[in-house]
């Protein structure tokens, strides 16, 4: 695999930082993700850093695309980084990784989930959950708290679960409460757990309309792949999932990145 | 980045409204003097021919906004009994008058808002107009008197005009008790009448817009508004707005744009988010898009007033608002507007406290990208509440609209 030149698309996100690096064939030469924590610039550069394959280094970045969350907020001396929004991005991997296909994106992030329209190759409309965090990874953060798991444990708790329960508050607060008191009264926690994540697809397909190819992307669906299953069993029909769901957002930063050396 | 220069005309406005807050405040200390307080599209031009002073509370709510500190207020309404679910113009400036505070203090150095005769409000833009107003008539001990306008209009009918306009009749009858002095019907006439030029060059004003690319965005239209709402009925609105509409002529004329290589231009709908002005109007200059036009800066345009029937054209003029329309109105409305201004997206504020504003309510917006093929974004904020304001999920939503207007 040719390595250089290299083009960079780094996904600063509120919970993680995502880096991935392709070569001039969109080959992907390197890829790192960290806790993104308070210092997004010391985030950015280390996924960076570790991202560079054998032999290489920071020089041999010719453009860079940053997104996300943070994506106004890393800089480096060689190189200025163009900023594209993640909206952008996840329609830019998507329309590379399922070329020709009218899709809907799906996409669960750690404080927002977005759904994207691409119509012939090109994004057509977007919509950002309103409000709140109900229906993000968040939510699922503030579950395994409350529950005292690990938010690792959760999918595989989920996962034993044959008959969700059905959580009807909205709020994330609220809901880590109901759930306790649930099982309080005799609900076993896979079944609360299991109807979590079903809540967290009940107010992700409240956003907008799903048709055509469904794809369904983001750390959350990295790290929870029942969600998968759920949306399913709720859309009746088999969705998309891309090779690296948390990556995606970066491949279409880093897409972007090569495409403007052109 | 080099910013285009700002209107001159500003210095002016900043002149008469001082002298317009200041007058208010003389008004009040003189006994001789009465002053009403308005709904914001109540019946301005009745008052004036009594020899009222007119307050408009929403005015002082919005400054409440803009200076950003409703938020200090909003939570003493709350205490009291308010929902911070209804209007948050009514919960802020009854919070701040609890607190006996007032942005005109830090702005003109006025003590306190000016003391009403008589309160009068209009609902033809909500019903919160007339508790925000029975509030103050309880703890001023003042007669309230009000309109009760039909609504969400199909179309516009006789029977409807006719109901406003015994309504304000009524209220003028009123009015001469407590001045103890007749209504005279020829200056009413001459009332609206100037209402009606100073409406005819507010409008003149925003149809400057239409040029591409324009002389002014709709934040500088939130500002230059001031006139229209708080002072038409008055020469000095008149001649403000002929000052304002030659400068924007004359920008037209240099190829002053308000936004450096107008690339976007947008349609605004719904209510200004008055605290976030400053940073929407420079990220939208970032982005080198103009919010062209709005449906909030249209609000005080009376193209029905005609002096020669004051009370039925008054009473149609306050009743024809856009947000009085029905949807299939808003949209024809909408429709007109897109094309006129040459319009690439349209934003809906969605502003938590004002549904009767925030036109996302019933499925309009996927409506009206049927319709016309412009698509849209809709913003969750609020005009006064900057607690149910999401920053960083605003400036990404408009980043990423744009975005998309460009085609990547």
């Amino acid at each position: 695999m040719s390595l250089n030149p290299l083009y960079a698309g780094i996904d600063i996100g509120s919970s993680f930082t995502k880096t991935i690096l392709l070569n001039q064939n969109k080959e992907i030469c390197g890829t790192n993700v960290d806790f993104s924590g308070v210092n997004l610039q010391l985030a950015a550069e280390k996924t960076l850093y570790a991202a560079l394959p054998k032999n290489s280094n920071l020089f041999d970045v010719k453009k860079m695309v940053c997104t996300g969350f943070g994506r106004n907020n890393f800089f480096l001396d060689h190189i200025i980084p163009s900023k594209i929004t993640e909206i952008s991005c996840s329609a830019k991997a998507a329309s590379f990784t399922y070329p020709d296909k009218t899709l809907t994106i799906i996409d669960i992030g750690g404080q927002d989930t977005k759904i994207i329209k691409v119509r012939y190759g090109k994004r057509a409309n977007f919509k950002m959950n309103r409000k709140c965090a109900a229906g993000t990874g968040t939510f699922l953060e503030e579950l395994a708290l409350k529950l005292r798991v690990s938010s690792a444990d959760l999918n595989s708790l989920a996962n034993n679960s044959s008959n969700p329960e059905n959580i009807s508050s909205y709020c994330t607060v609220f809901a880590g409460t109901e759930i306790l008191t649930r099982i309080r009264e005799g609900a076993k926690i896979e079944d609360m757990i299991r109807g979590a994540y079903h809540s967290i697809v009940k107010r992700v397909i409240e956003i907008d309309t799903i048709d055509d190819d469904v794809v369904v992307t983001g750390g959350v669906v990295a790290h929870n792949p029942v969600i998968i299953d759920i949306f399913n069993e709720e859309l009746g029909k088999t969705v998309l999932v891309p090779p690296s769901p948390q990556f995606f957002v970066a491949l279409g930063a880093a897409l972007f990145a090569l495409e403007s050396d052109s | 980045m080099t910013k285009s220069p700002p209107i001159n005309s500003s210095e002016e406005l900043r002149r008469i409204s001082k002298e317009y807050y200041k007058g208010l405040e003389e008004a009040s200390k003189d006994p001789k003097r009465k002053i009403a307080w308005c709904s914001s599209v109540g019946p301005a031009e009745l008052l004036l021919a009594m020899d009222f002073e007119v307050y408009y509370p929403e005015n002082h709510a919005a400054m409440l906004g803009a200076s950003r500190t409703a938020n200090n207020y909003i939570p003493a309404s709350v205490a009291i009994g308010y929902s911070p679910e209804i209007c948050s113009y009514l919960t802020s400036d009854i919070g701040a008058y609890l607190n006996k505070e007032t942005p005109f203090t830090k702005a003109y150095g006025i003590k306190s808002i000016p003391k009403p005769d008589v309160l009068i409000f209009n609902t033809n833009q909500c019903r919160d107009v007339q508790d925000w107003f029975s509030f103050y008539a309880k703890e001023f001990s003042v007669p309230i008197f009000g309109i009760n306008s039909p609504s969400f209009i199909i179309e516009l009918n006789q029977i409807h005009i006719n109901t406003v306009a015994e309504q304000m009749k009524e209220i003028a009858e009123h009015l001469e008790k407590i001045t103890d002095s007749s209504f005279e019907k020829i200056k009413l006439e001459e009332k609206v009448r100037l209402s009606r030029e100073c409406s005819n060059l507010w409008l003149d004003v925003l149809k400057k817009a239409d040029n591409i690319p324009s002389p002014l965005t709709f934040f500088d239209g939130c500002i230059h508004m001031l006139p229209a709402v708080v002072l038409r009925g008055n020469q000095i609105a008149i001649d403000y707005y002929k000052l304002l509409k030659t400068e924007l002529e004359d920008r037209i004329k240099q190829n002053i744009s308000a936004v450096l290589d107008e690339k976007f231009r947008i349609f605004w709908d719904g209510m200004p988010i008055w605290g976030k002005l400053r940073s929407l109007s420079d990220q939208f200059y970032d982005l080198k898009t103009c919010v062209v036009a709005s449906t909030y800066c249209n609000s005080w345009i009376f193209t029905d007033f005609n002096q020669n029937d004051p009370f039925l054209s008054m009473a149609k003029a306050y009743t024809n608002l856009f947000i009085n329309k029905s949807e299939i109105g808003k949209i024809n409305y909408l429709k007109d507007m897109i094309k006129e201004f040459h319009i690439d997206g349209v934003i809906f504020h969605n502003a938590r406290t004002c549904p009767n504003n925030s036109n996302t309510q019933y499925g309009m917006p996927k409506r009206l990208e049927e319709h016309t093929n412009i698509p849209n974004l809709v913003i969750d904020a609020d005009l006064n509440d900057l607690n149910v304001y999401s920053e960083e999920q605003t400036r990404t939503n408009i980043e990423a609209f744009i975005e998309q207007l460009s085609g990547l």
